[in-house]
């Protein structure tokens, strides 16, 4: 980055995260300096933080426990007293390994949000090299979401999103979900193949978000079903589907 | 179609942009708190923020079970940063959200290998500005009231501000996407936030 006279038009960027890492800190220099920059960088944040809470979803409640608990674990920064480590501390924190399932699931977001960008075959086999590292369900998944003939469809229940990914060729579906209706106690998600109106069991969503591929093949389904059955799941379905999406 | 038909009527009836008031507590007494290592505070902290920590993280990266690892991750900075909190540099919402959009991005940056950012580019195509996979409860009216503003924005400061803001592109990468010399990014972005800001009524 030069260090121009225009410096003071990257507060944008900046405050955005934007900039790599190196010019990211040149900016920090400058807004140690530059009282301007520094106000337009916190109004800035301000107008973002605006952005971010018009997001504002519901957290599982288990997610607090979770987190209480850990702050035993996490020790506290004493009180400033140089500049020294003011900013450094989280940002390269964060580089830890985490698994490379993002992939299939932002493929499958992708999917929810109406159109499907599947046929990336360079990116597809990597998800499929990638695939690999990850234990069998989600490598089958990922198998799915990259075979010649993928197709999904996408259905709504209350703010939660259902996706399926099929491949007739492999006769296998994929489930994704993403913030379906919180279950209540001993209560699970079950899918359904649909025969033709009979409704074959196709495995357990315990959760109301995450991904499964469905037990059995497809055969003659023309379908998938979502319904809420007591946990352990039924032999058949105890109630309306609470989303039916077609296999077509 | 009710719901259709209730948010039409929210978009006509918000005239005015005034910022929300936060009726919960007096968050930057709870930080400083927290600093001390007061577990009660943290834990109404948490009550006030993860709600919005959890729905930007889940929004950059879209995934929802990596969506809550950060925003716990988030969530144990302000914890362990507490003590850093400047009050003089913004509000309390201001700071947490601040760490969940660095933390969303650079998770987003570091995690993807090169392929899966093309991947992630080529989709963009497909993706619409404004999405509503995530219908929330808390923010609707905020809502309405971003998307409202947003359409404020020319063309080019819509697309800088929202690539940047909900997909974590950098800028060098949204004019590549865009085929837009870098500097016009830099200065659209600027611009679209200069818009934005006021817009929201943000700053005096
Ligand atoms: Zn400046």
């Amino acid at each position: 980055m030069t260090i121009a006279a225009d410096l003071h038009t990257f507060t944008g960027a900046y405050a955005l995260h934007a900039l790599d890492a190196a010019q990211s800190e040149a900016f920090e220099r400058h807004l140690l300096q530059c009282e301007a920059c520094a106000v337009e960088v916190e109004e800035f944040r301000t107008t973002m933080a605006r952005l971010g809470s018009a997001e504002a979803v519901v957290v599982p409640p288990e997610m607090k426990a979770r987190t209480l608990a850990a702050t035993s674990t996490i020790r506290q920064l004493a009180p400033l007293t140089s500049d020294s480590d003011r900013d450094g501390g989280s940002r390269s924190k964060s580089a830890r390994r985490w698994p490379r399932f993002a992939l299939a699931a932002s493929i499958a977001a992708t999917a929810a949000l109406g159109g499907i960008a599947i046929e990336q075959h360079q990116a597809a086999r990597q998800a499929t090299i990638r695939a690999d590292q990850l234990h069998s369900e989600q490598a089958r998944l990922s198998a799915l979401l990259t075979a010649p003939d993928t197709r999904t469809a996408t259905g709504r229940t209350g703010a939660g999103v259902g996706t399926i990914v099929w491949s007739q060729s492999r006769g296998e579906v994929g489930f994704l979900a993403q913030g379906l209706p919180a279950l209540a106690s001993g209560k699970t998600y079950q899918l359904w193949f649909n025969d033709a109106g009979t409704m074959r069991p196709a495995g357990l969503l315990p959760s109301s978000s995450g991904s499964l591929v469905l037990t059995g093949q497809i055969h003659s389904a023309v379908g998938v079903g979502l319904t809420v059955e007591p946990a352990g799941g039924s032999q058949h379905p105890s109630g309306q589907p609470v989303l039916l999406l077609p296999l077509r | 179609m009710r719901c259709r038909l209730l948010r039409g009527d929210l978009v006509n009836r918000v005239v005015h942009l005034d910022a929300p008031q936060w009726r919960g507590p007096d968050l930057q007494e709870l930080v400083s708190k927290v600093a001390l290592g007061e577990q009660d505070a943290f834990g109404q902290l948490y009550d006030a923020v993860a709600g919005r920590v959890l729905g930007l993280v889940r929004r950059v990266l879209r995934d929802p079970a990596q969506s809550e690892e950060v925003a716990q991750e988030v969530l144990l900075e302000v914890w362990r940063t507490a003590s850093r909190y400047q009050p003089e540099r913004g509000e309390v919402m201001s700071w947490v959200l601040t760490i969940a959009h660095r933390r969303a991005v650079d998770r987003v940056r570091s995690a993807q290998a090169a392929s899966d950012r093309e991947q992630r580019v080529a989709s963009q195509a497909y993706a619409p500005a404004f999405d509503e996979v995530a219908e929330q409860v808390e923010g609707r009216l905020e809502r309405e009231q971003v998307r409202r503003c947003l359409k404020t924005l020319t063309e080019l400061q819509n697309e800088s501000v929202t690539l940047a803001y909900y997909r974590g592109f950098s800028y060098r990468e949204v004019a590549d996407m865009l085929n837009v010399p870098l500097g016009t990014i830099k200065t659209r972005m600027r611009d679209g936030l200069i818009r934005l800001r006021d817009c929201l009524g943000v700053g005096s």
